[in-house]
């Protein structure tokens, strides 16, 4: 059907392109939350196992971040910002809020590695003449990591895929740009099933290799 | 900070939140529902069959488990519209939250019957009951036990998740919350009454789930 | 009562069962001896159409387990079987854990099933634990626990493997204490074992199986007392160290 009008068009290979970079975005915001998120969120597992009331009044806090939709909190602090003074475009507010998200479950992933380890063996280092920092590198790490690594895994791909609501302050990941061009080509299916594969294709691998190393370390 | 917050708006209609939240809880629940039968069925299919059917279900499962809710969600709602299926936006949101809790729930259960030793089919077996009774009255039972936790987090994730009910339209919520918004420009105020609401509303269900877990598992 | 003609039977390449011919008649106490990964708990298995067999036959109060038209569940109705691990249903009662079976495969009211199951616990001693779990009972108790609900399905013989070897030592006697109460009152049996003393005093006859076959069979005394065969003497000799 030759359209009249140039405002809908056929998906080129130019497309393909455009999804592929917007991959890449989404990879990008994706690996920024969950490094950072990740470090932020085992100081927070740390700090839960140090005390009650800190694990009391702080757990508390990641509750609430974590019984709150993503989605919530995007729009949330995307419109708190400017109250407070802050211009942020879509990439940072999207990466802030993802950033929080993440450390908020990787705290508690921490805290379970932290209590794998359990009170004994910590005792048993530091009998030895261990200060705390060296009882957290060499027994702490090695052993809580092991323990925990599934987890800490399906957190991260759970960043990976929740990145796509970042799509709704107008960052152009992959989700964002499958909408734009369903809109121009009116092609749904095959975009959404190339974005489909895009992300898939991001998740499956490292969900597959996490898998086989657990059953690796579990024998 | 020279932001007014108006909270009066909100607080009008506070009785439309709330019963937007019953929908809310609905769609999360029917989901589960069907993502237990769905999900019970694709794990047995997984672990038992060969063929085309466990192909389907490894397809299913990993599909879930490995691209955005949100994606899954486009893809009933426009996807589907291009071979002239349309649906009401409560359908696409049950259809979205029930393909991917199925997909996830397999999985559990599929850990689930992993953790049943086969003694126990054996010893029921050796009582003359049929692999049927066997599954119904001494496997699923235990299964559920086991599962139940992470069944628990995964209604949570069910009534996180129906909030993309906004970005197709369906007044759960999240959506009404959009509505009242746009319409008031509160965005913040808005926003930040229904992340109160979600908060609450999770509470409430892991209490209930805890409830129900001392009635249910007395051994 | 129970007959076994040429069985074979393999896993994969295997051969675990190279031609047993066996009967057992009627109140007959059969103990089966052996080291481990000779056949003898396959041999419970294939009796109770748990395990496919390659060759030969079994028979059972006159039905052939292995024939194609033959209904398992029925035939192993007949038949209770008791397993080295105790397999208590964790999240049913003692007393369910027991009315289930007669409840579901052998359709009785459910009056008349808790009657049963508690008759057959109280028989076993454990008349005291019927409303608690599994869980709170110890191995020995769970062990007695399992040989209550083979019993409730009133079977004709009763096949144990291993029933003790799981058991800390000291829970042992209770066991075998019920599974003596159950020779004295005539039920048929065949008891995978590691107690001599217990084959030699309850049994009528003691089987000695070696790598897949039947090596020596006799009454105990002989069969202790007397061992013809080289490879029974040597694990006598072993087990009695």
């Amino acid at each position: 059907m030759e359209s009249s009008s140039t405002y809908f068009s056929g998906f080129s290979l130019n497309d393909l392109w455009y999804l592929g970079e917007a991959a890449l975005r989404t990879l990008w915001i994706s690996v920024l939350a969950i490094s950072i998120g990740s470090v932020i969120g085992i100081f927070l597992g740390l700090a839960l196992s140090v005390s009650r009331v800190v694990a009391f009044t702080l757990g508390t806090i990641l509750d609430i971040f974590r019984s709150v939709p993503l989605i919530i909190q995007l729009v949330l602090f995307f419109n708190f910002a400017p109250i407070i003074g802050l211009r942020l475009n879509p990439f940072e507010a999207g990466l802030i809020v993802l950033i929080v998200y993440t450390s908020c479950y990787v705290a508690n992933v921490a805290r379970g590695g932290i209590e794998a380890v359990g009170q004994p063996m910590r005792r048993a280092a530091r009998s030895l003449g261990m200060n705390y920092w060296q009882d957290l590198r060499y027994v702490v790490w090695p052993i809580g990591l092991r323990a925990v690594f599934p987890a800490w895994v399906g957190v991260a791909l759970g960043v990976l895929k929740d990145s796509a609501l970042v799509s709704i302050l107008g960052y152009v990941e992959l989700l964002k740009a499958s909408q734009i061009l369903m809109t121009r080509t009116q092609e749904a299916i095959l975009i959404l099933s190339i974005a489909g594969a895009f992300y898939f294709a991001l998740s499956y691998p490292i969900s597959y290799y996490a898998t086989r190393l657990e059953q690796r370390w579990s024998q | 900070m020279d932001y007014n917050f108006h909270w009066r708006p909100v607080f009008k209609t506070l009785p439309d939140l709330l019963e937007s939240a019953i929908l809310t809880v609905e769609v999360a629940v029917l989901s589960m529902v069907l993502g237990i039968l769905f999900g019970l069925a694709l794990s047995l299919i997984r672990i038992h069959m060969t063929g085309p059917l466990k192909w389907f279900a490894v397809s299913w499962i990993e599909l879930a488990r490995n691209t955005p809710a949100l994606l899954q969600l486009f893809f009933f709602g426009f996807g589907l519209g291009a071979f002239g299926i349309h649906f009401s936006p409560f359908l696409i949101v049950l259809m979205g939250l029930t393909f991917n809790n199925s997909g996830y729930l397999a999985e559990n259960f599929r850990g689930g019957f992993n953790a049943i030793p086969d003694t126990q089919i054996r010893a029921s077996l050796s009582l003359g009951m049929n692999s049927f009774q066997t599954y119904t009255r001494i496997i699923i039972p235990q299964v559920l036990r086991i599962v139940y936790h992470p069944m628990t987090n995964q209604m949570v994730w069910a009534v996180l998740m129906s909030s993309l009910g906004m970005l197709v339209g369906f007044r759960e919520l999240s959506g009404e919350t959009q509505f009242f918004a746009s319409k008031t420009y509160r965005i913040f105020e808005y926003f930040a009454a229904t992340a109160v609401i979600y908060y609450v509303l999770v509470k409430i269900i892991l209490g209930a789930a805890k409830l129900m877990a001392l009635r249910l598992f007395k051994y | 009562m129970i007959k076994i003609s040429n069985l074979y039977k393999s896993y994969d390449d295997l051969e675990v069962l190279k031609g047993i011919n066996l009967n057992v008649s009627k109140g007959e106490v059969l103990s089966v001896i052996g080291s481990s990964g000779s056949g003898k708990s396959t041999l419970l298995y294939c009796i109770n159409g748990l395990e496919p067999i390659q060759q030969g036959q079994i028979i059972v109060d006159d039905i052939d387990v292995h024939a194609s038209d033959t209904n398992l569940n029925s035939v192993r109705q007949n038949m209770g079987m008791v397993f080295q691990q105790w397999n208590s249903f964790p999240h049913l009662t003692v007393l369910e854990n027991v009315a289930l079976a007669p409840r579901i495969v052998s359709k009785l009211p459910k009056a008349q099933a808790l009657e049963i199951a508690e008759k057959q616990l109280r028989h076993v001693g454990l008349g005291d634990k019927l409303s608690k779990y599994p869980s709170a009972l110890s191995g020995g108790q769970q062990q007695r626990l399992a040989i209550a609900r083979a019993l409730a399905m009133e079977p004709k013989c009763m096949l144990f493997d291993e029933a003790t070897s799981a058991l800390d030592p000291e829970l042992v006697g209770e066991v075998l204490d019920t599974i003596r109460l159950l020779a004295e009152e005539g039920m048929t049996m065949i008891c995978v074992t590691h107690e001599m003393g217990f084959a030699r005093e309850v049994s009528d006859r003691v089987a000695f199986f070696h790598e897949g076959v039947i090596e020596e069979i006799n009454q105990p005394e002989e069969l202790f007392g007397a061992p013809k065969s080289v490879y029974l003497q040597k694990f006598l000799s072993k087990v009695k160290k």
